[in-house]
């Protein structure tokens, strides 16, 4: 078990449950958003948690609800259309929706930050980086500007950004890809917060940036001890860095899983789907496996699995319920820590 | 930077020359003369009339008239209007500080207007209110100035006794306000609208979810980040208003009798007093290049990204 270093300042809510307790639990979750084609369901009961020092890998496609779900994490959904129907998420047991505006605000950038996946639109063009670092420690902490440029110079250095002090007046727009996503992470890490959110923070870049990316990421992660929910549709990506992976389909979770056991042995068609899409070296010549259609608008999602419909193993009961999330165990029935799988066929699908 | 100004600073000299030659020859295009407008209705005799012209210069050709007129004028001589005999320039300084106190009024009136109704209709748009702004500027914007000028006087002068019908002291803001309300409505009604579509449209980038997710209060989210960037296309569009604030008090100078150089080029007109009118319409050529200059200025402060080298 980890104790978890308070920061001076903060609150410390009952600290011996605090240590049994996940650093983020999200129970029950659903967003909906209301538009002119109807009810969009883009999450649709889903739970996850992460510990300090744990990192969760959310896999999905686009529409998936996994950005949705993380944005209701941070609190910066658009509402209206937006609107959060049920649902709990719980930080350091405390319910997040629960709290007043200003409460929320506080928590966000100081214990919970995010990093988005465009860091050219992300960061204001107008404002210097340093300003915009900078700004973390003035508005959290009170530093007034020459103290809030020196603890911006101190974290571009941090990050690995070549010849910080004299870079940091300058925009956003004279860095590179992979500086600027730097930019991102340090803006996140400012102010050590316990836990960060980073949605696809290497899609827009390219693959020798990425892994310098990821690996800056995993080892500030390691140093802070912080939390990490990393949202990508990259699966080797999330081999490297994750411990637990959830996979979304359609607003749902579908398999939970620590990484490699993933990997090893998928217990949902879905995942299995993926991983077989993955292009492999030694099936080199062999036409490669795509899974069949498209995901299903989130105004009519199927009855039944949401997966039904482009599953090779669907069955009837498949267009009927709703499959809940099993929990996966071997096939003597001896258990499978932190496994599930919302499929009926879960036991056909892992141990074939 | 400093190469940039100077460069700009030279290109004026050909849009200079090049619209006072344009203007030049539209009053040379324009029938009858200033003698014979000067006679009026009388009687005349050719002969009279021929050789006052002569004396004038005006028997020349019209490319050595303009080169007359441009020597003169580079020596600081704006010429003499042949009606009153005053030299032009002494009519420029009466009438010009009054054009300008209209023109700033009015400029003050759509920036602190225009920029706040647009930022409280963009903050919410397609609610009530932001669809109630967009039809009043639809108003302002269709309705000519002189339409509007007259019925507010009509109103707010005759009617309410608010405000004198005409401006008979041009120093006194109070009778200023209502010929520069009116100036400012058109300019107000843009304003408004391009704020309000540029604040809207920045709320929903992705540097305003950052600024959010960094856990800024919303005052600074907005004030800072939103309005740096989406004040850039308004300030471009201010700038060049000013120039056509000055050239729309040529109507409103008229309907409220501000004696500015509205009137003054209105009735140099009339009497086809070609110096006067080229005189006055350097000035805000002039005016119109200075303005677009700080105008570019003014961009690359406001965005890094432009660099003028």
């Amino acid at each position: 078990m980890t104790i978890i270093e308070e920061t001076a300042g903060s609150p410390a809510p009952d600290a011996s449950r605090d240590a049994d307790r996940p650093l983020l639990e999200v129970r029950d979750l659903h967003v909906e958003f209301h538009t002119r084609d109807g009810i969009a369901k883009a999450v649709n009961g889903v739970n996850y948690s992460v510990d300090a020092g744990e990192t969760l890998a959310v896999l999905g496609e686009s529409g998936s609800g996994k950005s949705v779900t993380a944005q209701a994490i941070m609190g910066i959904l658009d509402m209206p259309p937006g609107r959060i129907p049920q649902g709990e998420i719980l930080f350091r047991g405390q319910d997040m929706l629960k709290m007043s505006g200003e409460e929320r605000r506080k928590i966000r950038g100081n214990k919970i930050a995010m990093i988005f996946q465009d860091a050219l639109s992300s960061l204001n063009p107008v404002l210097s980086v340093g300003y915009q670092l900078g700004e973390m420690f003035r508005v959290h902490q009170g530093l007034s500007k020459k103290e809030a440029k020196a603890k911006s110079i101190e974290l571009m250095d941090r990050v690995k950004i070549p010849a910080a002090a004299a870079r940091v007046n300058d925009y956003p727009h004279q860095f590179s890809g992979g500086m600027r996503q730097r930019i991102m992470i340090a803006m996140a890490l400012a102010l050590e917060p316990d836990l960060i959110i980073a949605d696809e923070p290497t899609t827009a870049l390219d693959v020798t940036v990425q892994a310098q990316v990821m690996d800056l990421l995993a080892e500030l992660q390691r140093e802070y001890h912080m939390g990490l929910i990393l949202i990508t549709h990259d699966l080797g990506v999330v081999a490297d860095v994750a411990d637990k992976i959830a996979v979304m389909y359609a607003g749902r979770i579908v398999e939970t899983a620590p990484v490699h056991e993933l990997y090893k042995r998928p217990a949902h068609p879905y995942t299995k789907g993926l991983l077989d899409s993955i292009p492999r070296l030694d099936q080199k010549g062999q036409e490669l496996y795509a899974i069949k259609g498209l995901p299903p608008n989130l105004t009519r999602i199927p009855s039944g699995c949401a997966f039904n419909p482009r599953c090779p193993q669907a069955q009837d009961v498949c267009r009927t319920d709703v499959p809940p999330l099993f929990p996966v165990t071997e096939r003597d029935g001896g258990a499978l820590a932190g496994r599930g799988s919302a499929c009926h066929f879960w036991k056909e699908t892992i141990h074939g | 930077m400093g190469r940039y100004v100077a460069r700009r600073l030279l290109q004026m000299i050909p849009v200079f020359i090049g619209s006072t030659l344009i203007i030049f020859c539209m009053m040379y295009a324009l029938p009858g003369d200033p003698v014979r407008a000067m006679m009026g209705d009388q009687a005349y005799d050719p002969a009279v009339v021929a050789s006052i012209k002569k004396d004038l210069g005006l028997d020349q050709p019209l490319l050595q008239q303009y080169v007359n007129y441009m020597t003169g004028l580079v020596q600081g001589d704006f010429g003499t209007q042949i009606a009153s005999q005053r030299p032009i320039s002494d009519v420029i300084t009466d009438a010009f500080p009054v054009t300008i106190r209209l023109t700033i009024f009015a400029f003050t009136f759509v920036t602190l207007v225009g920029i706040g109704l647009g930022v409280v209709a963009g903050l919410r748009p397609d609610t009530l209110r932001d669809r109630g702004l967009l039809t009043l500027t639809l108003v302002l914007v269709s309705m000519p100035s002189f339409v509007l000028g007259f019925l507010l006087q009509y109103l707010l002068a005759f009617k309410w006794s608010v405000t004198t019908p005409t401006v008979t002291d041009s120093t006194d803001f109070g009778q200023l306000a209502l010929p520069a309300t009116v100036l400012a409505s058109l300019s107000l009604a843009y304003v408004a609208r391009l704020t309000r579509t540029s604040i809207a449209e920045n709320l929903r980038s992705d540097y305003m979810r950052t600024a959010v997710a960094k856990g800024l209060p919303r005052r600074r989210v907005i004030g800072v980040h939103l309005m740096r960037n989406s004040l850039i296309p308004v300030v471009t569009f201010l700038g060049i208003e000013i120039g056509s604030l000055m050239t729309g008090a040529i109507v409103t100078e008229g309907i409220f009798n501000v004696r500015g150089i509205g009137i003054e080029i209105y009735e140099a007109l009339t009497r086809r007093e070609g110096a006067t009118v080229v005189g006055i319409a350097s000035l805000m050529v002039l005016i119109y290049l200075a303005a677009s200059l700080i105008v570019d200025l003014l961009y690359a402060v406001l965005d890094p990204r432009i660099r003028y080298a």
